[in-house]
């Protein structure tokens, strides 16, 4: 049970962030920020169905880990959570296209590091 | 410019918003059970706390930044970058609510901060078509 809700936030979350990035490049860069316009901007993306659809990955994955600190210690759930930087870097990589050198690859595995171990 | 400021937006909103939360919960008391009627009652105490409100207008607020960012910039990008706010709770957590912070935590914020040092110079958009 523990494994399977471990999976769950961390697919949830990593889905999450995947949805609102295809959304939100749809609805093209934002570049206007007076209050009307980005007012009118924010309206059109909260109508994105992929930007609806992360919103919902989110709420899965907050009440998955709410279920998973039920059953887990908190000192084991959020450091395991981390996991999910490198899932999302991965998809970054082969479905978003985005270009990750070397030098960002070791940034993001030592900012996994740290954030396991700042929520051990 | 338009992405340092936004990462400045998430970072400082989502710390601000999270120790605002955190505090104004304190004060409500801690949610004994999990019965609906306690679950209930215990959400409209929180809803009239002044901290709790404004914790959740920040988070909003971050929420909102996050995605904005996203309209342009690499998530490759951001994710690693907001990672900044771990730290920022972390200092305020031990300076402002006076919670004890272990060595190992201690060195996770200087993990963070040498990750966050070799992403930042990285191109922060990489798909942007020609």
């Amino acid at each position: 049970m523990t494994w399977f809700l471990l999976a769950l936030v961390v697919g949830a979350t990593a889905a999450g962030d995947l949805l609102q990035t295809i959304g939100m490049k749809q609805g093209g860069e934002i570049d206007d920020f007076r209050p009307g316009p980005l007012g009118r901007a924010i309206a059109l993306v909260l109508r994105n169905r992929w930007v609806l659809l992360s919103i919902a990955s989110f709420a899965v994955s907050f009440f998955a880990f709410l279920a998973l600190v039920s059953v887990a210690e908190l000192s084991f759930a959020v450091p395991a959570t981390a996991a999910a930087y490198v899932v999302e870097i991965l998809l970054a990589r082969y479905i978003l296209q985005e270009t990750i050198g070397r030098q960002r690859w070791a940034g993001a595995v030592l900012v996994t590091v740290g954030v396991a171990l700042v929520s051990l | 410019m338009k992405t340092k400021i936004c990462l400045l937006i998430i970072v400082v909103a989502n710390a601000v918003g999270n120790v605002l939360l955190s505090y104004g919960m304190r004060q409500v008391g801690s949610i004994a059970s999990y019965s609906p009627l306690e679950l209930a009652t215990g959400s409209l105490k929180a809803a009239g706390n002044p901290f709790v409100l404004a914790g959740v207008g920040f988070l909003i607020l971050f929420f909102l930044a996050h995605m904005i960012v996203l309209s342009w910039a690499d998530l490759s990008y951001i994710l690693p970058m907001t990672s900044v706010g771990y730290i920022l709770v972390t200092l305020l957590s031990w300076w402002l609510l006076g919670e004890q912070v272990r060595p190992a935590r201690w060195l996770g914020a200087v993990v963070i901060m040498a990750g966050v040092a070799l992403v930042a110079p990285t191109p922060p958009v990489t798909t942007r078509k020609p």
